[in-house]
């Protein structure tokens, strides 16, 4: 897994509450083999005007022109800017690797799905929790600012705007960690291969029949 | 201190504990094409083996064909499903992982085939990445579906981040009436205890009634785990369970043999273990059941009727059963009999084996499919139920009625393949999910045993099949 210290990048802002994991990957694109690749089929449904499938060439496909993630000056972003109860539905681990693969390595939002937000750890996407005030604020701040930046600082726990704008956001200590050094889980279980080798041998001993 | 059969499980696989989050140690890992190939991916790219290879066993159920198959994975038209075969044939060939590939005898629904091979064993933990997994709490084993993360997690140490469930008793005391299966047992409690009712737990199902039923039956009641809320569900070891693993490919032989039953005869409950919850229903007060919505807990016995919005327990309920009723094309009071059918589908991983397909062509026997069941489909659930079956003969009988004799795979259960439901159409089924559009965009489920679908395909309708 990446790790995630410091990340400035553009903010695309997604005006909308309760979006779904549906509506971040539809559930054609499950059939796929792959954990990459769905980058271009993030918010399928929004982002095109026709119906994809998968094994389509999407650079053919003809965009839907009204969403936000279509216009030009969002082009490039890597934090995306949305309402309370992002990721909804569906558990899918497909939701974060679309978002991730498309380019997003920070989501703020004032809630989110409980699944949806633990899948994010496991893929080294940050979804940072700031007020509705705060969130209300940055959407304005992204309307005005072409190119509007922002700079999150997952050590100190902040979100910087360009003009000194400093929000501290909450994070469970574990998971920071993890991020911090990139630490997925199975890194983390692997600290532990003694342990897990002296366990295999007690019960291989106690249980022999379990090796066969 | 006395102990739960769930406790006894989970203690003996704990590789460390701290906070309350446990590093459990997983026996046995199976594996199938649809979230298998981004865990192999992660392997790969992360330049990292296997924990235990001989740990896992392989299937594809999902994506195959059930009818002619004698292309091979080659002969399967939709290319992204062939591909999903390929990838899983591929990954277990680079990874020396055994496979009962599409052409093997042994090849059938993940779920099956584990206990049929003797790969599930009393005592074990077993993962697969499908919530159905359940099923093999049967064997007295603790056994959880996990997601693709997990997958890989499992490939990679043996191991599962897990933290303890709380446990609950469900007691059915008594003697299941004629023509009243393990499946109408798993749909009275669902109905009782609705699907939330297990969530945070695992669920013991004991009592005189459980006692009684066979290996097949605790499968389908443990397979049903899942639709009450719970992550597991687990019978405790007896002879049945003993005499069911006796001799099958994968179980433990000779001085090994005497070593594994003598462990196993302990995987039970204490008797002053303590449950958080328990709940009892009696085996004579169960019925043939029915679902009538959209959610396995829309269910009543075969005798009754659509309820009326005025039996709904609140408004939330009121608004989802509004819902159902539109979505099934159904209106309140209609009796559950009158209810006509286009499809029958028997098969899925929870009534699939050979005494399913028994009791249904004992149903079928003699009998013509009714003239408004468009496609009645019979899908073993293993490449070996299919052979017993048609060394009894279950395959002609069926044949003669006028069911589809398929090859083995999940098929119907979710449409993944190209067995589905068309918009409206309504279908008997033993499958254990009536979510909309699982078993195709529109379609109309009804959740039945192997009995009730198998009566409804030769009369056309729900029929109490204690009367047949
Ligand atoms: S038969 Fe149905 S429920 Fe069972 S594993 Fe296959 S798709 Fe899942």
């Amino acid at each position: 897994m990446k790790a995630f210290t410091l990340h400035q990048g553009l903010v695309a802002p997604l005006d909308r509450a309760n979006v779904d994991t549906d509506a971040i990957i539809p559930k054609q694109f499950l059939k796929s083999i792959k954990r990459s690749g769905f980058g271009p089929n993030a918010f399928d449904e929004w982002r095109y005007l026709d119906h994809g499938e998968p094994g389509m060439d999407n650079s053919k496909r003809p965009l839907n022109p009204e969403f936000v993630l279509n216009q030009p000056r969002y082009k490039g972003a890597s934090i995306l800017l949305t309402r309370e109860n992002f990721g909804c539905g569906s558990s899918r681990e497909h939701a974060p690797w679309a978002l991730e693969d498309y380019g997003f390595r920070a989501i703020i939002a004032s809630s989110y799905a409980d699944i949806f937000f633990n899948n994010c750890f496991k893929n080294g996407l940050l979804p940072i929790v700031l007020s509705e005030s705060i969130v209300d604020d940055l959407f304005k701040a992204v309307e005005v600012n072409p190119g509007f930046q922002l700079t999150v600082d997952l050590e100190k726990q902040t979100v910087n705007t360009p003009d000194g704008q400093v929000y501290a956001f909450e994070i469970d200590a574990v998971r920071k960690h993890n991020l911090l050094h990139g630490l997925d889980d199975i890194g983390l279980t692997l600290q532990h291969v003694d342990a897990i080798k002296a366990f295999e041998l007690k019960h291989k001993q106690a249980q022999p029949w379990l090796f066969n | 201190m006395a102990k739960t059969l769930y406790d006894k499980l989970f203690d003996s696989h704990v590789v460390r504990e701290e906070n309350g989050t446990a590093l459990l140690y997983i026996d046995r890992h199976l594996v199938h094409e649809v979230t298998s190939p981004q865990a192999f991916e992660g392997l790969k790219l992360a330049g990292r083996k296997l924990w235990r290879i001989n740990s896992i066993l392989a299937v594809p159920d999902h994506n195959v064909p059930t009818t002619d198959r004698s292309s091979g994975v080659a002969g399967i038209t939709d290319p992204v499903s062939r591909l999903q075969v390929q990838t899983l044939d591929t990954n277990c060939t680079d990874f020396g992982v055994t496979e009962f590939k599409m052409g093997d005898v042994r090849q059938g629904i993940v779920h099956v085939i584990g206990p049929e091979q003797g790969a599930t064993l009393p005592g074990m933990t077993v993962v697969c990445g499908d919530s159905h997994t359940s099923t093999h709490g049967a064997f007295g084993a603790l056994a959880h579906g996990i997601g693709t993360s997990e997958v890989e997690h499992v490939m990679a140490t043996q191991c599962l981040v897990q933290k303890r469930s709380k446990s609950m008793l469900v007691k059915v005391e008594g003697q299941l009436g004629k023509g009243v299966t393990a499946k109408d047992v798993a749909l009275a409690i669902i109905g009782k205890i609705g699907t939330a009712g297990g969530t945070g737990y695992a669920i013991e199902f004991a009592g005189s009634a459980i006692r009684g039923l066979t290996m097949e039956g605790r499968m389908t009641l443990c397979n049903m785990a899942i639709e009450a809320g719970a992550r597991a569900g687990m019978v405790a070891v007896d002879d049945t369970t003993i005499d069911y693993v006796k001799g099958r490919p994968f179980a433990p032989k000779a001085a090994q043999w005497d070593a594994a039953v003598a462990y196993w005869r302990t995987l039970h409950s204490d008797a002053d273990a303590q449950f958080h919850a328990t709940v009892e229903l009696k085996a004579e007060e169960i019925q043939p059941q029915v679902t009538w919505g959209t959610s396995p807990e829309m269910v009543v016995g075969v005798d009754g009727k659509v309820p009326s919005l005025a039996m709904a327990k609140n408004d939330v309920q009121r608004a989802d059963w509004e819902r159902a009723y539109a979505y099934m094309g159904l209106t309140a009071d209609t009796p559950i009999e009158q209810i006509q059918i286009d499809k029958v589908f028997i098969g899925s991983c929870t009534n699939s084996r050979i005494e399913d397909l028994r009791a249904a062509a004992n149903i079928a026997k003699g009998k013509k499919v009714a003239g408004n069941v468009k496609l009645a489909l019979v899908v073993p659930g293993s490449g070996l139920v299919k052979a017993q079956a048609e060394q009894e003969g279950l395959d002609k009988i069926f044949k003669e009625a006028g069911f589809e004799w398929r090859e083995p795979g999940c098929s119907m259960c979710l449409a993944m393949n190209a067995d589905r439901l068309e918009p409206g159409e309504r279908c008997a089924s033993t499958s254990n999910r009536n979510f909309e559009g699982r078993q195709g965009q529109g379609g109309r489920t009804h959740l039945v045993s192997p009995e009730m679908a198998a009566a409804a395909a030769v009369t056309g309708h729900f029929v109490d099949v204690r009367n047949f």
